[in-house]
């Protein structure tokens, strides 16, 4: 099958970026939308030219590595589905395609469709994360759990990190990223001693990054390659609400 | 040199007590000196740099992903195992040891093997814990599956993301020890070579693959959990950054490689579909639970499998191994299906492939109970490959997964090298000629949360921080510059292959004489052909010249550049063992009814490889392997 792609190129964070024009002639549907860009870098490498920097790691949908504009849209126009996972089967034949990479403030441009999503870690690094020190977890059985609240928690711990909620956010939001981990520890009992301080360290870490705030768009759900349901945002404000009457901040110790 | 595998004295089953007693404990005070470099971030990296940051060291973790909670753990589906016996089905640690020696084909070491059973446990305790979601059943209480080989059920899971559920966790606790300042985290980081001086290694050379710049990194010991070389067959189920490089390069100064050739091929993979196929996916092999394998009993019959009625179906695992039927160790599972295919009866573009059918079990449970099993993995197939596995039953064929071979490394996790340790899939130790599904997660974890924390201090007591090279010692400087060289060269390059036309080629000789099957005849052909091709490698092959900075070609050219050094010892291995073990199946040598011959009175030794330098044969030495609980017998799962 045949496409155009129009994808931005851009040689580094300060140098200028623009639109480049590649035709592809002989696609097959069979392929991933990855694999597309494989088969024309190296055809830009056979020619001397420089190749689309962009960042794919398992190919499977899980890593979270990979991730883009396609038409504005992020991770592409297939629900719940990464581009490494995107097959050219979807596309009409003779397509143009704009390809560009995530868009926002908090995650600034490495090359070409690479961003730097460090502030994802750094929103974990704030309190993403139940202090069990290696070797003192009691029995594995000895909380049980109900299968619903379990699974409930699972829905929110599949998110992979990718970014394309704070892409498709117009105010560039990490909220329902935020809202996967705090909705996914605070479900469960073993989170429930750290659940105020975790609800109040990541929104406090999010707010001091360069993302901006949720009002209830609901894009990040309808572009989030896992499904996380913006449900979860409400149960974030309902923690941090909480948290915030009752508690007040402080720094994460080291015991 | 003598090999010393530093197992402890006594029963098996208080080894590893004997051992923690017998360690040399680093006092508290002084444990915030010692700085440990932990390589990779994946189960085992993670969970080690977490726990060795918990107990006061000073940690540098380097991972080349963007982010630590991106390696490629991430990407276990089916499950991990432990002993808990939950099922009240008999399940024991001592059958834990065993199933998972036998599944290995009685070549591993059996003190390790029986610790991994016995820290099984604890390792589920920690990751619940953590967080992470594990499935559970009405009663609140965890729930189990059995998986492949096993006849309890042990299998401790989430959903279809076990791995990245645990890979979490590990990230979770690896994320606060960064925020409390005991890890520092370099993600986009690439370690290069080991710095290997007065018999101990002493630090990293790393590129920072954004900027390009390369830097040395000085510790009092280094930690290597660099994940598996499956990618040097190119297409594999790993994601496509693994590489051998860290473990190439610590080989090259002087740890032993230990059974190189012990390669995993999976069988339940997606088939290839074309020649831009830049990885296969694997559907995990839990699948097998309520999937009947099978191909027409016709060669090349073109009908719809609709229409092919059930006496001219042939069921190949249930018809030939009736006690394990379709739940047979995954080599068996891939050498049946590669047997049918070669017969012209599989499936599929190619024939390369054999249906995994759910159509029975569909019947019997209903769609809905498959769904809430297995429905991300029907929905992933369907996605890849256009068709529904509700309707028409899938096709599977084995692909490259796992890699029981690694750095060779005692009872401690500790390499040949003073003061170089492995962990999971990196080193060679607890799964023998075959890995069991899901036991690649239990080693991870059980390496980096409870093993290594356990014993490093007895390496560690052996040094003192102010002995600590700095980094600008000419030791590290000499090492950073052959580093750079390399890098410079490959800069350079302006020949006219691509770094993946080479990596192709490599891949294809190794599938076709060093992959399911291999043969005398075939092993010699490609120690022939694999120098050549890695001297036209040099010779001919074309990378970006956009400069050093976030270079992706530049990357890979210098992993496919590894995996051509490193091809040539995971051939000679094969060649040498001259018998069939495990997933090293030698044509030679096989039962009348096609199973795997092993040879223990010549061959019941675990061969750790010295490196003689390039386009030299290496030097074995071998590790006796002896048994003093579980003995040998012959395989059979019929």
């Amino acid at each position: 099958m045949k496409l155009t792609l129009k994808i931005w190129r851009q040689e580094g964070p300060r140098a200028p970026g623009r639109l480049v024009t590649y035709p592809i002639e002989d696609a097959s549907p069979d392929m991933s939308f990855l694999e597309m860009l494989d088969v024309l870098n190296g055809r830009l490498l056979e020619h001397g030219e420089r190749p689309v920097a962009f960042d794919s790691d398992c190919r499977e949908g899980i890593c979270g590595m990979c991730g883009f504009l396609i038409d504005g849209v992020a991770q592409g126009p297939e629900r719940l589905t990464t581009v490494c996972q995107l097959f050219l089967r979807h596309f009409e034949n003779g397509v143009t395609l704009v390809v560009e990479p995530f868009r926002s403030r908090a995650l600034p441009l490495i090359k070409d469709l690479a961003v730097d999503r460090t502030a994802f870690d750094e929103i974990q690094q704030a309190g993403g994360f139940i202090s069990a020190r290696t070797g003192s977890a009691p029995e594995a059985n000895s909380i049980p759990i109900s299968k619903e609240v379990s699974d409930r928690a699972m829905d929110a711990a599949a998110c992979i990190g990718c970014a394309a909620c704070v892409a498709a956010c117009p105010n560039g939001s990490a909220m329902l990223f935020t809202a996967a981990r705090v909705s996914h520890l605070s479900l469960l009992a073993q989170g429930h001693p750290e659940r105020t301080q975790r609800a109040l360290r990541m929104v406090h870490e999010m707010e001091k990054l360069d993302f901006g705030s949720c009002s209830n768009h609901g894009e990040c759900e309808a572009v989030c390659p896992k499904g996380i349901s913006i449900d979860f945002i409400a149960r974030l404000n309902r923690e941090f609400m909480k948290a915030s009457v009752f508690d007040t901040m402080e720094p994460v110790r080291k015991v | 040199m003598a090999l010393n595998a530093n197992v402890p004295a006594g029963p098996l089953e208080k080894k590893w007590e004997r051992r923690r007693f017998e360690t040399k404990l680093v006092n508290p005070a002084n444990k915030r000196r010692y700085r440990v470099i932990v390589v990779g971030s994946g189960l085992a990296g993670a969970a080690a740099a977490a726990s060795l940051g918990q107990l006061g060291y000073e940690v540098l973790c380097f991972c080349f992903q963007d982010s630590a909670r991106r390696a490629h753990s991430i990407a276990a589906q089916g499950g991990i195992n432990a002993a808990k016996n939950y099922q009240n089905d008999g399940d024991s640690v001592y059958r834990l040891f065993y199933d998972t020696i036998k599944g290995g084909d009685f070549r591993s070491r059996e003190s390790n093997v029986y610790r991994l059973a016995e820290i099984s446990n604890a390792i589920i305790d920690q990751c619940v814990a953590l967080g992470v979601p594990f499935a559970r059943e009405y009663s609140g209480y965890l729930a189990n599956r059995s998986f492949g080989g096993a006849q309890v059920s042990r299998t401790f899971y989430a959903r279809g993301q076990t791995g990245q559920q645990l890979l979490l966790g590990a990230y979770g606790a690896l994320s606060r020890q960064v925020a409390v300042g005991q890890v520092r985290m370099f993600p986009r980081s690439e370690m290069l070579d080991l710095i290997v001086t007065e018999g101990r290694a002493r630090g990293i050379v790393v590129r920072d693959l954004v900027g390009g710049e390369m830097t040395c990194h000085a510790a009092d010991a280094v930690v290597l959990a660099t994940g598996g070389y499956s990618n040097v067959y190119n297409l594999s189920t790993n994601a496509i950054g693994c590489n051998v490089t860290a473990i190439w390069r610590a080989h090259r100064r002087g740890a032993f490689f230990a059974n190189p050739c012990f390669t995993q091929i999976h069988p339940t993979c997606i088939p290839v579909s074309g020649d831009h196929q830049s990885k296969l996916t694997l559907m995990s092999e839990s699948l097998r639970n309520d999937g009947r394998i099978w191909v027409p009993v016709q060669a090349n019959d073109p009908r719809h499998p609709d229409e092919i009625p059930e006496a001219e179906r042939d069921y190949f695992l249930e018809r030939r191994y009736p006690a394990f039927g379709n739940l047979v160790p995954r080599d068996v599972a891939s050498r049946a299906a590669k047997a049918v295919c070669d017969q012209g009866r599989g499936v599929g573009p190619g024939g390369r492939g054999v249906y995994l059918d759910f159509a029975e079990s569909i019947g019997r449970l209903g769609e809905q109970v498959i769904r809430e099993r297995y429905g991300n993995l029907f929905e992933m197939y369907d996605q890849i490959t256009g068709e529904d596995p509700y309707r028409r039953p899938m096709r599977i064929y084995p692909a490259p997964h796992y890699t029981m071979g690694g750095l060779w490394v005692d009872y401690n996790l500790m390499s040949n090298v003073p003061g170089l340790h492995v962990l999971g899939e990196a080193n060679f130790s607890d799964h023998g000629a075959n890995r069991l599904g899901a036991s690649a997660l239990m080693q991870g974890l059980a390496d980096g949360y409870f093993i290594l924390p356990a014993v490093i201090g007895d390496d560690l007591a052996r040094v003192s921080p102010k002995d600590r090279f700095p980094a600008d010692h000419p030791a590290f400087q000499d090492v950073r510059k052959e580093a750079q060289e390399r890098i410079s060269r490959l800069l350079s390059a302006r020949g006219s292959r691509s770094v993946e036309s080479f990596h192709r080629e490599l891949g294809e000789l190794l599938w076709n004489s060093c992959g399911m099957s291999r043969n005398r005849k075939g092993l010699m052909a490609a120690l022939e052909r694999i120098p050549s091709l890695r001297e036209e490698y040099w010779r001919d092959v074309r990378v970006s010249n956009e400069g050093e900075a976030f270079n992706q070609s530049l990357e890979r050219a210098g992993r496919v550049a590894d995996f051509l050094e490193f091809a040539e010892l995971l051939v000679y291995d094969a060649l040498e063992r001259d018998e069939s073990c495990g997933a090293h199946f030698r044509e030679e040598h096989e039962t009348p009814d096609g199973e795997a011959l092993r040879d223990d009175a010549r061959f019941g030794y675990v061969s750790a490889w010295e490196f003689a330098g390039i386009g030299r044969t290496p030097v074995l030495h071998k590790e006796p392997l002896e048994f003093e609980s579980a003995h040998p017998s012959q395989r059979s799962y019929k």
